[in-house]
């Protein structure tokens, strides 16, 4: 298979199955749990290497995944002695396992050339040369291993979503129902440390972090339902991917680096953009709303003084930015507002009151 | 080696004593900040900070003419931690993202943009960069005494400044509305102790990499906190159990072959944190235990006595 087709493919699958349960961390958030387990990681591969002396996919798979886990038992041991919390736990606990795997491959493993910089980035160059055969089918070996995690992820997400879905937004009714949230809790870690380790050589432990937390991010600011979320943010991580791997190859920079760049772009174009949550759709509402009150106020001026001996003073154009402490030009874009909702009459300087803008006015004044 | 040779190492070869001083000094900065950001729930800032800081020293050194001048290079560091901290507030400000995702979000694009930065930067032929990747893993050993004086000045800044609005500080802990309502500028007090928190964890990374610089800042902070209740007291505590640990894991380095500095000095960290969850003065496990054993064994006596006057 072409190398790039390969590369391009794994990242996909590694942002797949990311965002399959990234989704979950930021709606639990615990997103940092998986900035933690991917860094633990390297004790578990230390470990693995010392007990196993090999570099095998399995051995590696098994004592990286328990270490996985043991960063979320040993977090929640800390947690339970109550004299830190929570976010103290966590940066106690990853740190003190990645420094016992940086010293125990440096004293003992030496030769087990585990490149200091592919364990923070990765180096998925070489993934598309270390290949298997699958029938007659040459295949990278990182790709199956990864296709094989993203279906178990898939199966794990599609089988138990009634239950992830409920212990994520009401643990408490999960477990009343008797739908075990712990279990799932222990379940998603499980395999959060997997999809961490199979992804390591690939991404390795910082950018695993982008692609698990950044897509979901980016499509809870564009969807309001969980599986939709869920697909926007596989969505987005593929585009991330095939996206910055042609960006690496144009700028001949690090591959992971610029998918998880890119990713960082989407995000910033989500944030900015979402027609629903975005900043600019945030403030263009706002500024409607701020109109919107400005013209209600504006009736219920008129109102006030409509019939009065200083109506002829009061309801005069030149006369509303002094009374209202309004701008001009703020004022003339009100009572064009207010013209187009039919509230208003302009009749040379005076302004009048249609029926709709008193009906409109009195309903407020009583509100 | 005997003790004495060793402290006369410790005292006249120039490399030990460079590397104590720097890990020491700067696990006296960190001890202090990191205890106010332990209290404010901020102990992962550090793992965020200390990521964000990447692209801007890649971008400091092309833009300063591929200087390795270190002030110039953590002056890049520092903005960029800045303002990656500035955009994590304004997400979970703006959005309904929460701040544990937004660290993560800020934590792994902006180490993700900076590798992209490094990589260009390594790639191209005839630049020097060996004085960058130290900014990914640290390099305790690279120390010379000049990062040493760099380090010592920028520790007192952030130290001087903490003293100084020590009580605004303590106020911003504990009841940031009482600070508000009192008049004094939140805001702006935030944002200082966040650039105060940029300073030491950017002076940081030089010697003990992005990954373990939230153990430095924080490590410290947990520990003392189980010794006192009190603000000053914790911080001082910090701050030794911080320059204790820097020298500690310094030493060990330097003694033990094939023994990396910055993972060195966590691992004394951790230690010295275990020893207080345990033996921790005012909140130790170990009190807590025999505590209650005694109260449980009193109101059990008591209640023995107490159905004894009774007859029962």
């Amino acid at each position: 298979m072409d190398a790039g087709l390969t590369i391009i493919l794994l990242c996909s699958l590694v942002a797949a199955s990311g965002a399959l349960l990234g989704t979950f961390l930021v709606l639990r958030r615990m997103a940092m749990l998986s900035d933690a387990i991917s860094h633990s990681i390297v004790f578990g591969i230390a470990a693995g290497f010392l007990m196993f002396r090999s570099l095998d996919t399995l051995p590696m798979l098994i004592a990286a995944s328990a270490t996985g886990l043991l960063t979320v038992l040993l977090t929640e041991t800390v947690l339970r002695t109550r004299l830190v919390k929570e976010d103290a736990a966590i940066g106690i606990v990853f740190p003190a396992l990645f420094s016992l795997g940086v010293i125990l491959i440096t004293r003992y493993a030496a030769d087990i050339h585990i490149d200091v910089d592919a364990a923070l980035v990765g180096e998925v160059i070489w993934a598309p040369f270390d290949t298997i055969f699958i029938g007659a089918f040459e295949v990278s070996r990182a790709l199956v291993t990864m296709a094989v995690i993203t279906l178990i992820n898939l199966a794990f997400v599609g089988l138990f979503y009634k239950e992830l879905k409920l212990a994520t937004f009401d643990a408490a009714l999960a477990a009343s129902l008797g739908l075990m949230p712990a279990l799932i809790h222990y379940a998603l870690m499980g395999l959060l440390s997997v999809t961490a380790v199979s992804a390591f050589d690939a991404v390795g432990a910082i950018l695993f972090v982008g692609f698990v937390i950044v897509p979901p991010a980016a499509a809870y600011l564009l969807t309001e339902r969980l599986w939709t979320m869920i697909a926007v943010g596989i969505g987005i991580g593929v585009i991330g991917s095939l996206s910055g791997y042609f960006v690496a190859l144009a700028l001949d920079a690090s591959i992971s680096g610029c998918m998880v760049m890119m990713l960082g772009a989407l995000f910033l174009l989500a944030l900015l953009f979402s027609p629903s949550r975005g900043l600019l759709a945030a403030y263009l509402r706002r500024r409607r709303q701020k109109w919107e009150f400005a013209a209600q106020l504006l009736t219920m001026h008129l109102l006030t003084h409509e019939g009065h001996p200083d109506e002829a003073v009061e309801a005069c154009t030149s006369s509303l930015p002094g009374h209202l402490n309004w701008g001009a030009a703020f004022t003339e874009k009100i009572i064009h507002r207010a013209q187009s909702r039919g509230w208003i009459d302009r009749v040379g300087e005076q302004l009048r009151l249609t029926d709709s803008g008193r009906v409109q006015a009195r309903s407020l004044r009583k509100a | 080696m005997e003790l004495g040779q060793l402290l006369h190492q410790m005292v006249f070869d120039y490399t030990l004593r460079t590397i104590m001083l720097g890990c020491g000094l700067l696990g006296l900065a960190n001890g202090a900040l990191g205890a106010l950001a332990l209290l404010r729930r901020q102990s992962l800032i550090g793992d965020s900070l200390s990521h964000a800081a990447l692209p801007g020293v890649c971008v400091a050194f092309l833009l300063a003419g591929e200087s390795k001048d270190p002030l110039v290079l953590l002056i890049g560091a520092g903005a960029s931690a800045w303002l990656g901290s500035l955009l994590a507030s304004a997400i979970t400000q703006n959005t309904r993202i929460k701040d544990d995702a937004a660290q993560g979000i800020i934590l792994a694009t902006f180490f993700g943009t900076g590798y992209v930065l490094l990589s260009l930067i390594q790639g191209r032929a005839g630049a020097g960069q060996a004085g960058l990747d130290k900014f990914l893993f640290g390099s305790a050993a690279s120390l010379i005494e000049r990062d040493v004086q760099t380090i010592a000045a920028l520790s007192a800044l952030a130290l001087g400044l903490m003293v100084l609005f020590y009580k605004e500080f303590k106020l911003l802990t504990f009841d940031p509305e009482f600070l508000a309502s009192m008049g004094f500028p939140r805001r702006r007090l935030d944002a200082l102790l966040t650039t105060l928190i940029v300073i030491v964890v950017v002076v940081g990374l030089q010697i003990v990499g992005v990954i373990l610089m939230v153990a430095m800042l924080i490590a410290p902070a947990a520990a003392a906190r189980q010794w006192t209740n009190r603000l000053g007291a914790m911080i001082g505590i910090s701050m030794a159990i911080g320059a204790f640990s820097g020298v500690a894991g310094a030493l060990a380095s330097a003694l033990e072959a094939n023994t990396p500095t910055g993972p060195a000095v966590v691992i004394a960290l951790t230690l010295a944190m275990l020893l207080s969850f345990i033996f921790g003065a005012e909140r130790g496990l170990l009190w807590t235990w025999i505590r209650s054993r005694r109260s449980r064994r009193r109101a059990l006596a008591q209640g023995a006595d107490r159905a004894f006057a009774a007859g029962d």
